[in-house]
């Protein structure tokens, strides 16, 4: 047996060889970090301007054309906030910065005082068992500091992966503004069409709620019919897709999802309230009333 | 001679011994990335560093490689040499890693990165083996663009993004193929690639 085969040798060779790769793993991954969190942040504030529609409208490019200077630019009209999906109540003792929801989505609903929610018998499944107890809210504030739209980040199973979007409403809290989708794996061409421009321009302008307060939004079946205000047309080749986008949309609009916090925020601008609502606020009153340290807006529009 | 040697070792994987046409290795991305021109390209661009490098890696350390753990020493050559290559995509071509998503920590997985290793790199030099992970990647990366063509052309009327044939949706004529879009044409047209490149190249049939 050669020197080279020895016990020793083999693990001189298999320490050796360890720390050099992992040495040259680790450095990389240090020294590529600012770089791909940069990336990621850039890419998130992207995805909100082209759900709000602002960087179309300021530029006449989606926010992908631009550079990072005017999308930083852009992004100062947004500002963000946490609140509490149980109460709807704004949440100010944790760091909107560093808040990872995901993160939090994963923990151990039972643990005490866990940031995840069990989700039972919901009316819409997402296709999770569990979600954040606190979600992230985007403002879009004009010049006077009015809220323009509001958007809510959504997620939910399609087929292969789960999507992850942005939902901007306007300020009346009832027609949709925008819908992206920035993360997923559905199949490019049938699912992936998500992403279509074509696709994502008929959502603006929609109804969220029907007559009695409840989600009415979804994707239709085939060809939307002429003139129905809570659809779109579906995906061609993506049923499963489709139906995810129309549950995801609709469970994080409902009473399970931001529900609470639209009602909160509907008072605090004094818009109507929705209908449907008036039974539902008897039942949890107390819950249901606002908290609103903030002055109340103005009404808009 | 060591010039047409090195040529040999470029090119010879391109038609003459594909490692996808005629060694049947590393299909499972070759279906999995080319729906879209631009993805599969960064892809091989990233197969051919992580073949080269890798190739080069473990050719320069052969002579100290115990045979008992050598699968396990190039399999962590190789992992690292991937992690290495994700990371560099995620800082620079963040659009394109987030498509690519998984399929880049598969070239971990992909046999023609391990064939190379363990059946050219372990008996050779270091510069020669380095040309060989080149000219293995750039046999894979030939199939995978020409199956990335036809796949985009067929199911998104565009090649590398840029829209050739107007498509029905989005008011044009050109109703796509939602076939090409789905793996498994991946396979049909790896299919008709080796039929007509062994029409060619009839050396390459299998005796029946």
């Amino acid at each position: 047996m050669s020197q080279r085969e020895s016990l020793g040798n083999t693990f001189l060779v298999a320490l050796v060889l360890c720390v050099v790769c992992s040495l040259g793993v680790s450095t990389a991954a240090v020294a590529l970090r600012d770089r791909q969190e940069t990336n990621r942040a850039l890419d998130r504030k992207k995805n909100i301007l082209d759900a709000t529609g602002i960087a179309y409208d300021e530029t006449g490019a989606p926010a992908s054309e631009l550079s990072i200077d005017q999308v930083n630019e852009l992004y100062k009209r947004i500002d963000e906030t946490l609140v509490d999906l149980e109460t709807g109540e704004y949440v100010t003792d944790i760091d909107v910065e560093t808040y990872d929801e995901r993160q939090a989505a994963k923990e151990d609903p039972k643990k005490e005082d866990s940031l995840a929610v069990a989700i039972e018998d919901p009316a819409y499944d997402i296709g999770f068992r569990q979600r954040e107890r606190i979600a992230r809210v985007y403002f879009v504030r004009d010049e006077a500091g009015e809220i323009e739209q509001v958007v809510l980040p959504v997620y939910g199973k399609g087929l292969w992966s789960t999507l992850y979007g942005y939902l901007a409403v306007r300020d009346d809290l009832q027609t949709v503004q925008g819908l992206t989708f920035y993360e997923h794996a559905e199949t490019p061409g049938l699912g992936g069409e998500v992403e279509n421009p074509m696709w994502k321009a008929q959502w603006t302008g929609l109804y969220l709620y029907g007559e009695e307060g409840n989600p009415a939004i979804e994707v239709a079946k085939g060809v939307a019919p002429e003139g129905n205000q809570y659809m779109v047309d579906g995906l061609s080749g993506a049923t499963i897709t489709a139906r995810g986008v129309s549950n995801l949309v609709r469970y994080w609009i409902s009473d399970d999802g931001f529900g609470p916090f639209l009602r909160n925020l509907a008072d605090e601008m004094g818009l109507p309230a929705r209908p449907g609502l008036e039974e539902e606020n008897e039942a949890t009153s107390e819950q249901a009333e606002p908290a609103a340290t903030e002055e109340p807006n103005d009404a808009e529009n | 001679m060591l010039r047409t040697k090195t040529a040999d070792v470029l090119f010879g994987p391109v038609f003459k011994n594909n490692p996808i046409a005629l060694q049947i290795l590393g299909i499972c991305s070759a279906l999995a990335v080319t729906s879209k021109m631009s993805t599969a390209g960064v892809m091989c661009i990233a197969v051919i560093a992580v073949v080269a490098c890798s190739n080069a890696a473990v050719s320069a350390i052969r002579s100290y490689i115990p045979s008992s753990i050598r699968i396990i020493v190039q399999m962590t050559v190789i992992a690292s040499l991937v992690i290495l290559v994700d990371q560099i995509l995620k800082a620079f071509v963040y659009d394109i890693s987030k498509q690519l998503s998984v399929f880049v920590g598969l070239i971990i997985t992909n046999c023609i990165v391990m064939g190379r290793a363990e059946g050219f790199a372990m008996k050779n030099g270091v510069g020669i083996s380095f040309m060989d992970g080149i000219g293995n990647g750039l046999g894979y990366s030939l199939v995978l663009m020409v199956v990335a063509f036809f796949r985009e052309l067929g199911g998104s009327g565009s090649v590398f993004g840029f829209q050739l044939m107007e498509l029905d949706r989005n008011g044009g004529w050109y109703n796509p193929n939602n076939l090409m879009l789905l793996p498994p044409s991946a396979f049909f047209i790896i299919g008709i690639f080796i039929w007509i490149l062994r029409i060619f190249r009839p050396e390459q049939l299998e005796e029946s």
